[in-house]
């Protein structure tokens, strides 16, 4: 048992051998295919006086086996170098390099293979019609009807099962509700209160010494550094160029003025501001807002300004909140004023 | 050895009479059917190489600081999901090669899955019997984009982050249920608690086991209905004509993987995609420049962009902008597109079963529709880079926003009408035999040499019989 086990051990690398002699052969008659290829070529315009006997074609399989032995041996190699290149931590270039050769060459192999090697024949198969005969439709027809004449006979019991069956399927989705708290007022506030400080993205406090006009800064609450229902833009403005009504002119001393930096459209943070036109644009769908009119869209599909932070400016220099935003910030959603 | 095999199967499962069917099915030879081999072979492209990334990858919103290989981020906070993609990326031998795998195979997957069905379309393969299968490639298309989108979100960068910001107000705006499906998938407040482990096992698991599952639907009818065909010489509403499964269709089929696979992989390595180290990691008050999606939600992207400042007050409550372009839309696109088949037929009358395909020219009328539907989906799409589109061009945003919404009507009719007509011209020439006779016949000799003969041409057209010629003046 173990002998004959050991034997056959000891033929495999003599198997190996035979196999890589073959392949090798075949990658020689691929070399020797390509280079006779100008013959065949050639064989195609016969001068006007032909040869008596043309020649015998060649056989047709043997450039085709040599080709796949070809795209087998460098799949090898290249599988091969993927090893290497891996074990050496090569650089993702060369890893995919060398894994892109090694399919690409099997895949030739597979291709020619398929197309050449194989003998192409086309079959026909009947297609049975989709209908089955009337016999059996009317027998699976019957057969379920049967079933259920039995069921719907006990009446009242089919529909107390229904019931059953419709109540558990029913409560079996209640646990979907502690998939999160329900929206209630969430939606309606921020972190925002009165008195509280603005600070920068640094978390140091905003003075109005800090900007200059025609700047502009993201702003949190203290406290709230990073919060995302709580970012603003603080921009400074001209004092004189401000169009806004009374009420919403007394939350924007000096200049300062304030507004929520969620987009109303899609909620992307409003990110650039065109100090010249004084208007804030959303990188994301170009919603523009006129900041000196109250942050009034002017172009793109946001339909609501962007909600007025009212500020003030403290005698310390430092800026304020005199409450939470006017109003809800961000997109639209159906319960909304 | 496998005759072996076959009978040990054969004992236990009697299988040997459905193997000698199954190894003679014959497969018909057409490149386009050859469009959903690409979908099917990207998605195990894409099992493979997802699976390997799961075991890198961390699905956590909790911040930590940085300090990894890459030293442009060192010290700066981010989520230890973000951090986990940039070891993936950095650290982990062979894993920015897999990653990008991954991604390009899933641009892939969706490409093939969009233009599979674009054949479908214009062959008319959705007709009788073969509607339970267009339900299911159409549902396919949708969990592609679906599983996609939850895909690119992972990485927790800016980019997607800001995706994943659009796609929470897009629920917001749902009238009535919105504000509740936004906090019970979110988990609350944007971001919410939760919502990379969530979108994690969506990616992963449900919505993957759904597009394994509808695949294997897929296959099982194709193999049960049989394959549809062209017309050509021998083939009939009766019959399939084609390779047999095995060897030829086998061979030929696993060559195209392999061909797919190696795309992927050279892809992969030598083209960047998705660099999220530089985009940095995703902070709820910063926002990237141009941001577009990835190309299989460029069309969601166009139509937000394009939506004008408009939405509605129903009952005192507020319908908001973003529904109508990115769920009424959407919804009512694929609900045409659902029901398709059945749509044709109220049209048509044609209630037959089909199994020989249309060219696109055998119905102009639905190719007209199909070029409409493309051509809009084009619009849209080049519309979700209108900011890119603008910096190219030099031009304001604005203006070329107001181009595509004008475009997005014009350009969809003018394909149709041209499809239509080009349909036609091509019917026209194929009902004249004359531009298609032979005029001479070359032979090869037995000396190897070459004898060409000439066949006899009148000299005057003569009047075709039954008025063929008359179509083509004009």
């Amino acid at each position: 048992m173990i002998g004959r086990a050991l034997a056959g051990l000891l033929r495999l690398p003599g198997a190996v051998l035979w196999m890589l002699l073959r392949a090798l052969a075949a990658a020689v008659r691929a070399v020797a295919a390509i280079l006779t290829l100008g013959d065949i070529v050639r064989q195609e315009r016969p001068g006007p006086a032909s040869r008596e006997a043309a020649p015998a074609p060649p056989a047709p399989d043997a450039r085709a086996s040599a080709l796949v032995a070809g795209a087998l041996l460098v799949s090898i190699a290249a599988t091969i170098a993927f090893g290497a290149a891996y074990a050496l931590g090569a650089q993702t270039q060369l890893l995919a390099g060398t894994s892109g050769v090694s399919l690409a060459a099997l895949a030739v192999a597979f291709i020619v293979w398929g197309q050449r090697l194989l003998q192409q024949e086309q079959i026909t198969e009947e297609r049975a019609p989709e209908p089955s005969p009337e016999e059996a439709r009317r027998g699976a027809e019957e057969a379920l009807a049967r079933g259920e004449r039995e069921i719907s006979r006990r009446g009242a019991l089919g529909w107390l099962l229904a019931g059953a069956l419709g109540s558990l399927g029913i409560a079996a989705l209640f646990p979907v509700r502690s998939l999160g708290p329900g929206p209630d007022r969430l939606l309606f506030h921020t972190k925002w209160r009165a008195g509280a400080p603005l600070v920068g993205i640094d978390g140091k406090p905003i003075r109005a010494a800090d900007l200059l006009i025609g700047s502009v800064a993201t702003v949190f609450p203290e406290g709230y550094v990073g919060d995302p229902s709580s970012q603003a833009l603080l921009i400074r403005v001209e004092p004189g160029l401000l169009e806004l009504p009374p009420a919403q002119l007394a939350g924007a001393p000096q200049g300062f003025v304030a507004y929520s930096k969620i987009c109303t459209h899609a909620g992307c943070p409003v990110g650039l501001y065109r100090a010249r036109t004084h208007e804030l644009v959303c990188p994301c769908h170009q919603s523009t807002f006129d900041v000196l009119a109250g942050a009034r869209p002017v172009f793109g599909p946001a339909t609501r300004p962007l909600p007025q932070l009212p500020l003030r400016l403290g005698a310390d220099g430092r800026l304020r909140a005199l409450g939470d935003f006017t109003e809800p910030v961000g997109p639209g959603f159906w319960g909304m004023p | 050895m496998i005759g072996h095999l076959v009978l040990w199967l054969d004992d236990r499962l009697g299988a040997a009479s459905f193997l000698r069917k199954a190894m003679r099915k014959a497969f018909p030879d057409h490149w386009a059917f050859m469009l959903g081999e690409v979908a099917l072979y990207s998605y195990l492209a894409l099992l493979g190489s997802g699976i390997y990334l799961t075991f890198f990858y961390t699905a956590s919103g909790d911040h930590i600081v940085y300090h990894g290989t890459y030293r442009p981020l060192d010290g700066v906070p981010m989520s230890e999901a973000y951090a986990s993609i940039l070891r993936i990326s950095f650290d982990v031998p062979a894993g920015l090669l897999i990653r990008q795998f991954h991604h390009w195979a899933a641009l892939v997957f969706a490409a093939a899955i969009s233009v599979h069905l674009l054949r479908i379309f214009f062959t008319g393969a959705f007709r009788r019997p073969r509607e339970i299968n267009w339900l299911i490639g159409v549902t396919l298309l949708l969990l592609a984009m679906a599983i996609g989108f939850t895909g690119y979100s992972l990485p927790d960068d800016l980019l997607s982050g800001t995706g994943l910001r659009i796609a929470y107000s897009i629920l917001l705006s749902i009238p009535v249920v919105g504000t509740w499906s936004a906090f019970l998938l979110f988990g609350g407040v944007y971001p919410g608690a939760d919502i990379l482990r969530r979108f994690l096992i969506l990616h992963i698991f449900l919505l993957q086991a759904l597009i394994a599952a509808l695949i294997g639907v897929h296959l099982f009818l194709i193999w049960h209905q049989k394959h549809t065909q062209f017309r050509g010489p021998g083939r009939t509403e009766r019959n399939v004509v084609g390779s047999p499964l095995w060897p030829n269709y086998t061979m030929k089929s696993i060559g195209l993987a392999l061909v797919i696979f190696s795309v992927l992989a050279l892809l992969g390595g030598l083209a960047q995609i998705n660099p999220v180290w530089l985009y940095g990691p995703y902070e709820a008050w910063q926002a990237s420049s141009p941001a577009q999606p990835d190309w299989y939600l460029g069309w969601a992207e166009g139509a937000l962009r394009l939506w004008p400042a408009w939405e509605i007050r129903l009952f005192g409550r507020l319908v908001a902008n973003p529904f109508f372009p990115s769920v009424l839309f959407p919804v009512v696109f694929f609900l045409v597109l659902y029901l398709w088949p059945w749509i044709e037929r109220w049209i048509t009358g044609d209630a037959r079963p089909h199994h020989l395909l249309d060219r696109a020219r055998d119905c102009p009328w639905r190719s007209a529709v199909g070029a409409w539907a493309v051509a809009f989906g084009i619009a849209l799409t080049l519309a979700g880079s209108n900011d890119v589109i603008a910096n190219l061009l030099g031009v304001p945003v604005e203006i070329v926003t107001v181009y595509f919404r004008v475009m997005l009507g014009i350009a969809p009719i003018l394909a149709a009408v041209l499809t239509y007509f080009v349909c036609h011209g091509l019917q026209e020439r194929d009902r004249q035999p004359e531009r298609r006779r032979i005029r001479a016949i070359v032979r090869v000799n037995a000396r190897g040499g070459y004898e060409e003969e000439t066949l006899p041409t009148p000299d005057s057209p003569a009047p075709e019989p039954g008025g063929g010629e008359s179509g083509t003046g004009s």
